[in-house]
């Protein structure tokens, strides 16, 4: 019995989840929106998943490899980040696109801030950014639903624009399942609240952000889209564009938002006003990446005014 | 079909939402309710985490005596505070009950013998606390003969309040919930506050641990004389027995029992099942809905809490006259097969407890005295029990898991756990890149240390083991 036993202080026992199940969870409720858009894009959707991700995470390999650190890649994340970039993509890019914006999001936005959790931008939305900045024209042109693209034919524009350009008119059902054109990922409502349910399931995520920052599109919109007050569309506000993928999957971001429970809230309600007032007022049909970016940058001090109360202080609880 | 839908959700959602907000709204406003708080569930405080609580084990099984073996340990630490004064010498012969180590300064408590036989060695002895402790080692003649002073003292209603804090003094009887702070200080308060409320903490929140509920199962009559005791003590209006809700049952008897019946000011109460729903300030929090100010005492909100074998330990103080001597120990863990609930002579060395399930039936990663989230491993067998300690756990590598260490992700688990509303992973950073102003700019020696932060990180970091060496720091820093 005098084998050493190992003592090291308490707690002793830990929740079973890790960082790369964490993570894992992640890339698995994002494979309905994955396979929604192979299914509405065809194949090459698929091709620019694949080679988003392996480039992703080859260059997390790299930089480790580079500075002489141990390898990062297996906590998942750069998969999730790939992946995420992919789905923030529209279907019709050279194939080249993600590839660059895979270097960007892994090299610039993520390990020159240190890496993991130490960044303060959404990689994939800091890379799309980056991309629509740069090359406009390739980032803003979409095909219709329909069009099974095949990998590595660039296929000669049946383009379209999205219905929040206002000039498509389209079918409530085919918003809610995805018929229609956009980016990879953000098309399939469906295939996004599968995602989400299954996140919250998991408990990877609160409900806090997405709801608070669904909530104050559909609040908005609700009050200023129509004409005159109170009777703008807000559930077709809420169902275009790429709302869902960001609420449920970018601005639940971990590094980048606030870790306090109030602070949740502020962020997505920020998210939301912002949403809508880039919708509404601001030149580009759609806000939802620049308004996570922005609150991104915000997130340190809304974490700060939202500390939680300090305990003892309050007296008497509310209930 | 399809668009029908779509224009009655539309038209419907924001009237029905605008309601619904303003319900929740004047809910909390007016009412002081929150609705979105079901009315049944169990009172709690905020934070917390849900280990698997393996109480299955351990919880249908009676306790059991555990014979006492030939070499007893017995530390001149068993309490928190300062050490006692050993009044005994080399070859003495003594008896059960007799005074072994008296109190020494004001936090102290005195520590008797649990067996009859001969005081062998007075040395140093290896103690929980990791470094070797003056400890008064006895050898066991197994006749378990009574010191001659022990006699009961009568019932506690016939009892003057100083006479039953002057018992408990004399009976050496300690917090058993594990903080081991002496219990007739805490029935002293300072003066000009009142203590209107004695909790009596049957939470039991660590995992593994049964010995809490056992007693209230088994020692009923017992509880329920200390809390009649105590009452008497502090001059109370009421005592309330709280349990998680894993142990209703428990409950249910106490409020069988025909002195609960008869004392009206006795009270039972069930909490949320919840880690660290034990904590003095969060039960106090789940209780009495007050919250405990910041470096306070639960005196500051007029209560005073006490573990459920402390509160049977000061019955049998008064009624038989015995000090505290033996207390119910939980022996479990993943690598032990007989697991049982033992009532252990204090000074046991854990080794004994082990050979009598029968050693090990899988390699042990860790031995620990007390619950997983709180105990202390050790690293030998040959370290007492001591009036602390609620549990001999030997965990296997599975119970305690793999530690694989990431960087931070900032998701934020573990201020959403924290009981005492701090931000772990900030004090962290704050630690790391050691930073005092700011730490106690974050109330950092608000930290209980329960656990929770750790326990929840996915990342496997450690905030509370930071936190510990910066309190540490700090404290070295203003001296
Ligand atoms: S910071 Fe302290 S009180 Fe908060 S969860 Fe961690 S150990 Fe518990
Ligand atoms: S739980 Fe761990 S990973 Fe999450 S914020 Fe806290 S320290 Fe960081």
């Amino acid at each position: 019995m005098e084998k050493m036993l190992r003592v090291g202080a308490a707690p002793h026992i830990f929740t079973k989840d890790s960082t790369a199940v964490i993570m894992q969870d992640v890339v698995i409720a994002l494979l309905p929106a994955l396979a929604a858009g192979v299914y509405f894009f065809g194949y090459r959707a698929a091709l620019l998943a694949i080679i988003s991700i392996a480039s992703a995470v080859a260059f997390e390999h790299l930089w480790n490899v580079a500075f002489k650190k141990p390898t990062t890649v297996y906590d998942f994340s750069a998969v999730v980040s790939g992946l995420l970039l992919a789905l923030n993509l529209p279907p019709t890019v050279p194939v080249w696109i993600p590839v660059v914006g895979s270097f960007f999001m892994i090299i610039i936005v993520k390990m020159c801030f240190g890496g993991m959790g130490q960044n303060f931008l959404n990689p994939a939305l800091g890379a799309r950014a980056f991309l629509v900045v740069s090359w406009p024209s390739i980032m803003t042109s979409y095909v219709n639903s329909g069009a099974k693209l095949i990998p590595f034919l660039l296929p000669d524009a049946v383009t379209s624009a999205t219905p929040l350009s206002g000039e498509a008119a389209t079918r409530y059902i085919d918003l809610f399942i995805g018929n229609i054109g956009g980016c990879i990922g953000e098309t399939s409502k469906i295939a996004l609240l599968i995602g989400l349910a299954y996140l919250l399931i998991r408990k990877v995520i609160t409900w806090r952000i997405p709801v608070a920052f669904v909530g104050t599109v559909a609040a908005l919109s609700w009050v200023f889209a129509g004409d005159g007050y109170f009777n703008g569309d807000w559930l077709f506000h809420i169902l275009s564009g790429g709302l869902f993928l960001g609420a449920f999957f970018m601005a639940t971001d971990y590094s980048t938002t606030p870790v306090t429970k109030n602070g949740a809230f502020v962020f997505g309600i920020g998210c939301g006003v912002l949403t809508v007032i880039i919708r509404l007022i601001g030149g580009y049909p759609e806000g939802v990446s620049y308004s996570i970016l922005l609150m991104n940058v915000a997130s340190p001090l809304i974490e700060k005014a939202t500390a939680p109360k300090r305990f003892g202080k309050a007296g008497f609880k509310s209930a | 079909m399809a668009s029908i839908l779509y224009e009655v959700v539309r038209l419907t959602c924001p009237q029905v939402g605008i309601c619904v907000s303003l319900l929740i709204f004047v809910g909390r406003k007016a009412m002081g309710i929150s609705l979105l708080h079901l009315p049944l569930r169990f009172p709690t405080f905020t934070g917390g985490v849900h280990p698997d609580d393996n109480k299955r084990h351990t919880a249908h099984l009676k306790i059991e005596e555990l014979s006492a073996p030939k070499k007893m340990i017995f530390p001149t630490l068993q309490n928190a505070g300062a050490p006692g004064e050993v009044v005994v010498e080399v070859g003495d012969s003594v008896k059960v009950g007799q005074l072994l180590i008296k109190q020494c300064g004001i936090i102290s408590a005195n520590h008797h013998c649990s067996v009859s036989g001969t005081v062998i060695a007075i040395e140093p002895h290896l103690h929980p606390c990791g470094s070797h402790v003056k400890s008064v080692i006895v050898e066991n003649d197994e006749k378990y003969e009574v010191f001659r002073n022990i006699k009961p003292l009568g019932h506690p209603e016939n009892l003057t309040k100083e006479e039953i804090i002057k018992a408990v003094s004399n009976a050496g009887i300690v917090g058993m919930g594990g903080a081991a702070f002496p219990t007739h200080i805490k029935l002293s308060p300072p003066s000009g506050k009142k203590i209107n409320h004695i909790i009596i903490n049957g939470a039991e929140c660590e995992p593994f641990l049964t010995s809490d509920y056992r007693v209230m199962l088994e020692d009923t009559d017992e509880l329920l004389i200390g809390c009649g005791a105590l009452l008497k003590a502090v001059d109370a209006s009421e005592c309330i027995i709280v349990a998680e809700s894993n142990k209703k049952d428990a409950i249910a008897k106490i409020k069988q029992n025909p002195i609960y019946q008869k004392n009206e000011k006795i009270k039972t109460a069930i909490v949320k099942t919840k880690y660290p729903q034990g904590g003095e300030k969060q039960l106090l929090s789940a209780v009495l809905k007050k919250e405990v100010p910041p470096g306070g005492l639960p005196a500051d909100i007029g209560a005073v809490v006490v573990n459920i074998d402390t509160c049977a330990a000061v019955a049998r103080s008064i009624t038989t006259g015995m000090p505290l001597i033996t207390r119910v120990v939980t022996v479990s863990g993943g690598a032990v097969a007989n697991k049982r609930n033992f009532k252990v002579r204090i000074g046991t060395p854990v080794a004994d407890a082990i050979n009598a399930v029968g050693g090990f039936t899988a390699e042990p990663a860790k031995i620990l005295l007390g619950g997983p989230m709180m105990g202390v491993a050790i690293h030998s067998t040959d370290i007492p029990v001591t009036k602390g300690v609620g549990a001999i756990l030997a965990l296997t590598e599975k119970d305690v898991g793999i530690k694989v260490t990431t960087n931070c992700t900032q998701c934020g688990k573990c201020v959403d756990v924290c009981p005492m509303n701090l931000m772990p992973t900030i004090i962290d950073r704050y630690c790391e890149n050691f930073d005092a102003e700011m730490l106690e700019k974050l109330n950092i020696a608000d930290c209980i240390e329960c656990g929770s932060c750790t326990f929840i990180c996915p990342a496997r970091r450690d905030p509370l083991q930071r936190i510990r060496t910066a309190k540490k720091k700090i404290n070295a820093f203003k001296k």
